[in-house]
């Protein structure tokens, strides 16, 4: 689920960068701000991911 | 103002961001245990000096953009980005592009200090020197090249670049980020979960050294706010009144708001948070220190100081994340607000966009970079001392001697028994 959770965050960030480098106009804002949401996810997984490792660590 | 008093000034400004230094040390030493207290300092020293040797080695060659400064272009034309070498060596060292050199080295050292703060206590001094070598020779000066020049956008005049005048996300964002990272890959510290998940409050040792230390901050911060307005966001040496006016402003009402929210909360204001609102409050206001009107830097304020508190608390309670000193929570999560106020308050066409990709940068590829590098790191140099030296202090595990050798040293009252 981590490398899940990273592998999105790089997507997202990918996503972000391709939209304002390939595309124009009002499409632009749209894909960066889906990128953006791509990354959130990602984060999400993240930190869901790491709390059982807490858990054991306590 | 002539050019001469601008760059005078400048260089003042920059004399100053140690004192920021300082007291990230100061705050970090008093809410960790005093067991650990010399050891923090030492830490803190060590990895300060790696920062300055790494990025004048090789991490100033990586973020290249020292040429080009908008104070630059008041005394000769504007240059495109060149490459100032390893070792600084095609730098001209008599002219003014010296400046911005000499607040990016003042930068990454902050940047190396904040990482401190939440791994402390369990975090052996080599290898926090060794992770700083990745911070200052790759996370940061990537960082930078990519957003603070506004690399990213310099291809794509389509976009404004991202505004971060004072380092809200090349310094503040991307240390917290580092520090989340060291946080999960250390654990939590000895005792501070029970079985259950419960978390033991363990209080910091020296609240005097913690408010000093953001009184110290506070200082180097004006500094650090209106060098970086000067050199990064292009405002004139005129504007510096209203930069000091901003930072100061927002880590009052980030105080005050942080002492309402947690004698609402807690029934009593919490000191260290307190002071963690103060340094929000600061960090918050980095980004657009430049461009916000007082009013509007009070109000950066008070969502700053109120965010600490809750993600403290969430960090802390759900998260199950031992960040002693809440650095994460300061630097990383009101880092990202301050560069969100940006694009909410700045009133720039398009710039809400803007700070949206430099905050999508942070997160998509700054965060996975710093996590499997130091990832990485720990698989070859294991991060966390062990637990004999945890639990009888890294002063005496690591350095051999205590910080205060003539106090009486308490037993493991914090300690699960």
């Amino acid at each position: 689920m981590k490398l899940g959770g990273f592998l999105l965050l790089l997507s997202g960030w990918g996503i972000v960068v391709a939209a304002f480098s390939v595309l124009h106009g009002g499409a632009v804002s749209g894909f960066i701000l889906a990128g953006f949401g791509v990354e959130i996810i990602g984060l999400a997984l993240i930190l869901r991911a790491h709390l059982p490792a807490s858990e054991d660590n306590g | 103002m002539n050019v001469e008093i601008s760059l005078a000034l400048c260089l003042v400004f920059i004399l100053l961001i140690p004192l920021a230094i300082a007291g990230l040390s100061l705050i970090n030493v008093g809410l960790g245990p005093s067991r650990s207290a010399a050891h923090f300092m030492t830490s803190s020293l060590c990895v300060v000096a790696v920062s300055l040797l790494i990025y004048f080695a090789f991490g100033g060659a990586v973020s290249q953009g020292l040429y080009s400064t908008p104070l630059m272009a008041l005394t000769e034309p504007k240059s495109p980005l060149q490459p100032s070498g390893i070792f600084f060596h095609a730098m001209p060292w008599a002219t003014v592009a010296a400046l911005p050199a000499l607040l990016m080295l003042a930068s990454v050292a902050i940047c190396s200090v904040i990482p401190l703060g939440a791994a402390g206590v369990r975090w052996r001094a080599s290898s926090a020197s060794l992770s700083t070598v990745l911070l200052a020779g790759f996370v940061f000066p990537i960082f930078f090249r990519l957003i603070a020049t506004q690399y990213l956008a310099s291809g794509f005049p389509r976009l404004p670049g991202t505004l971060d005048a004072g380092g809200s996300g090349f310094i503040n964002v991307t240390g917290g980020l580092t520090a989340l990272s060291i946080t999960w890959l250390l654990g939590p510290r000895h005792g501070k979960y029970s079985l259950s998940g419960i978390p033991a409050a363990i209080p910091a040792h020296n609240a005097v050294y913690v408010l000093f230390g953001c009184m110290l901050t506070w200082v180097g911060w004006l500094g650090l706010n209106s060098a970086g307005a000067m050199l990064y966001a292009g405002s004139g040496a005129e504007n510096s009144a209203l930069v000091i006016i901003n930072t100061t402003l927002s880590a009052a009402a980030a105080a005050l708001a942080a002492a309402a929210v947690t004698r609402i909360r807690y029934r009593r204001p919490d000191a260290s948070l307190i002071a963690n609102g103060w340094m929000a409050g600061l960090v918050a206001s980095s980004a657009g220190c430049a461009t916000f009107k007082p009013t509007i830097a009070i109000i950066v304020g008070l969502v700053a100081g109120t965010l600490v508190v809750f993600s403290a608390e969430w960090f802390e309670l759900r998260l199950r994340v031992d960040d002693p000193c809440g650095s994460v929570s300061v630097h990383a999560v009101c880092g990202l607000w301050g560069l969100l106020a940006v694009g909410i308050f700045a009133g720039i066409p398009g710039q809400f966009m803007a700070q949206i990709v430099g905050i999508a940068t942070l997160l998509g590829f700054i965060f996975p970079m710093t996590y499997g590098l130091n990832w990485l790191l720990n698989k070859f140099s294991p991060y966390r001392v062990s637990p004999d030296g945890e639990r009888q202090g890294l002063d005496l595990h690591e350095l051999g001697a205590d910080a205060y050798p003539e106090f009486v040293i308490h037993s493991d009252e914090f300690l699960q028994r």
